[in-house]
């Protein structure tokens, strides 16, 4: 049984069937990529392991604890985090505060002391705005607060949902380079992605995902080959 | 002169505090809480019940008694709050938000009206009366009883800054406020913190009525509707959603009413005031403090 396993998850949303017996794993210490177009249900597939939506019915379990049935909190309290799509960082909050908010669930004060000084380290540039309203930072600094947020909270499990959404190719690669970055320290990644490109270069292994099921899975560096990837994804 | 103002920083602080719950319920949920001003009554009637139940209380031991009763009755109206937050705001949260403003206003007229039916129409005399003992400072006179209302409301707005400003639950607060769904994907219990700040909310508006029982030396079934209304314009005053604000705006407000009966007469007092608040409100309409964030994405 793998570490993260995802089998035959079907979701609703009223009438409409987002996800159709979607099956995937990721094991530790890997990164593995979601990659779709908009309304595959990648975004579905992130709510429901972060406990936001439920399946209706098939098996979701992570490293013993069964997903389907768990409070958001202890998923949390566990260290799967869910970093949102569009960062979701509290925009009147400080940098600081934003970090601290991120060890809510964590009781050991040292734990979260340390933490936070590991984001600002692996980003220096919150170290410098960390007195800064979050919502005063370039798109980049917010999707990176977005990153340490879930840092402090200790992830073992990281979702990242769309991290390059709207940022520039330089700061898309500086983004990804933190991620890799992260899971060399040993935090399990996965990462939901539009820009095949970027995500692919730094993934272990990727799945399709269309309407609601995976189509095509493999490891990263094959997908990036594959034509029915290359095509739909990549662009010439 | 002097005078006027420490009378308007008595009343003030009455509002202030009311302010406060309203203004923090509106930040967290946004939701215009009607029913609030209410829970300032209940507090004037949960410290009436204790009162009358201990009989007569001697005068030298009037401030420690109003300080327990005034804890008693912050639990109690505190614990109200969370029920009515539950029984009656919570199975409507993702209604649309005019039915919740209505279950509001409904949930305000039973209050308001359930304690007609027990305790009747007529106004009760707040069984306690505190010693006039009294000294004069810069010009001012004031008494011993009034220090001690306005030292307490002040304490009790320190301790909600800091809960706010330096702990966890109060960042939790915030977050829930700017963004519920981030909130909870960080593993806040959502549900939970809303409790919280309607405990703490309601808790002040009950201190403040039985405040207010001590201080006016009577109390009714209806005293929550107008300064409801009051306390409502001072958290709007302030920037509604702000808790400086609503403390701002409640000292303001009990200022303009001092002076405006001083200078125009005491019928003239809520004209004068309104006036005022609707000239800042035409110069400033997110209010003294209210939020204006810098947003780039």
């Amino acid at each position: 049984m793998s570490w993260l396993e995802v089998k035959d998850a079907d979701v609703y949303y009223g009438r409409v069937h987002a996800l159709r017996e979607l099956s995937f794993d990721v094991e530790e210490g890997e990164i593995v990529c979601l990659l779709g177009n908009n309304g595959a249900g990648k975004s579905t597939t992130m709510n429901m392991l972060s406990g936001l939506v439920r399946p209706r019915a098939g098996v979701v379990r992570w490293d013993g604890t069964d997903l389907t049935t768990a409070k958001p909190w202890d998923i949390v309290s566990r260290g799967l985090i869910h970093v949102p799509e569009g960062r979701r960082i509290f925009s009147t909050m400080t940098v600081h505060d934003n970090l601290l908010l991120g060890g809510y669930t964590v009781k050991d004060q040292r734990a979260i002391a340390e933490r936070v000084e590991l984001a600002y380290s692996l980003m220096p540039r919150l170290a410098e705005r960390r007195k800064q309203q979050g919502g005063t930072l370039s798109g980049g600094e917010q999707q990176m607060l977005a990153i340490g947020r879930a840092i402090v909270a200790g992830p073992r499990l990281l979702l990242l949902d769309e991290p390059s959404m709207g940022l520039a190719p330089l700061v898309v690669k500086q983004v990804m380079e933190i991620i890799a970055e992260v899971n060399r320290q040993g935090t399990t990644v996965l990462l939901v992605e539009q820009n095949a490109r970027a995500a692919l270069r730094i993934a272990h292994r990727a799945y399709v995902v269309e309407t609601g099921r995976v189509t095509l899975q493999g490891p990263a560096a094959e997908l990036a080959q594959d034509s029915r990837v290359v095509d739909a994804y990549l662009g010439a | 002169m002097m005078q006027l103002i420490w009378n308007g920083l008595i009343v003030g602080s009455f509002y202030s505090l009311v302010a406060l719950g309203y203004s923090m319920v509106y930040g967290i949920i946004k939701l215009l809480n009607f029913a609030h001003g209410d829970i300032y009554m209940l507090g004037a009637f949960v410290g009436f019940l204790v009162l009358s139940s201990f009989g007569g209380i001697p005068a030298a031991m009037s401030i420690p008694a109003l300080l327990v009763i005034l804890l008693l009755a912050m639990v109690v109206t505190g614990l109200i709050g969370v029920a009515i937050e539950r029984v009656a705001y919570r199975p409507l949260r993702s209604s649309p938000r005019l039915a919740v403003l209505i279950t509001a206003i409904g949930v305000s007229f039973t209050l308001e009206y359930g304690i007609r039916q027990l305790f009747g129409p007529n106004p009760r005399a707040f069984p306690v009366r505190l010693s006039s003992e009294s000294f004069d400072v810069l010009g001012m006179r004031v008494s011993l009883s009034q220090l001690v209302l306005v030292v307490v409301a002040a304490v009790l707005m320190f301790v909600l800054a800091h809960i706010v400003e330096r702990t966890r639950e109060g960042r939790a607060m915030r977050a829930i406020a700017l963004d519920p769904q981030a909130a909870h994907l960080m593993g806040v219990n959502v549900n939970r913190v809303i409790a919280t700040v309607f405990f703490i909310g309601s808790a002040l508006a009950g201190a403040a009525g039985v405040m207010a029982g001590a201080y006016y030396g009577s109390i009714d079934f209806l005293m929550g509707f107008v300064i409801g209304l009051k306390a409502f314009t001072a958290a709007v005053i302030g920037g509604i959603g702000n808790l400086y604000g609503a403390m701002l705006g409640g000292l303001l407000l009990g200022l303009l009413e001092s002076f405006g009966a001083a200078w125009l007469g005491g019928e003239w007092r809520d004209v004068f005031s309104f006036a005022i608040l609707i000239v800042i409100l035409t110069f400033k309409p997110t209010g003294l403090l209210g939020a204006r964030v810098v947003e780039r994405m």
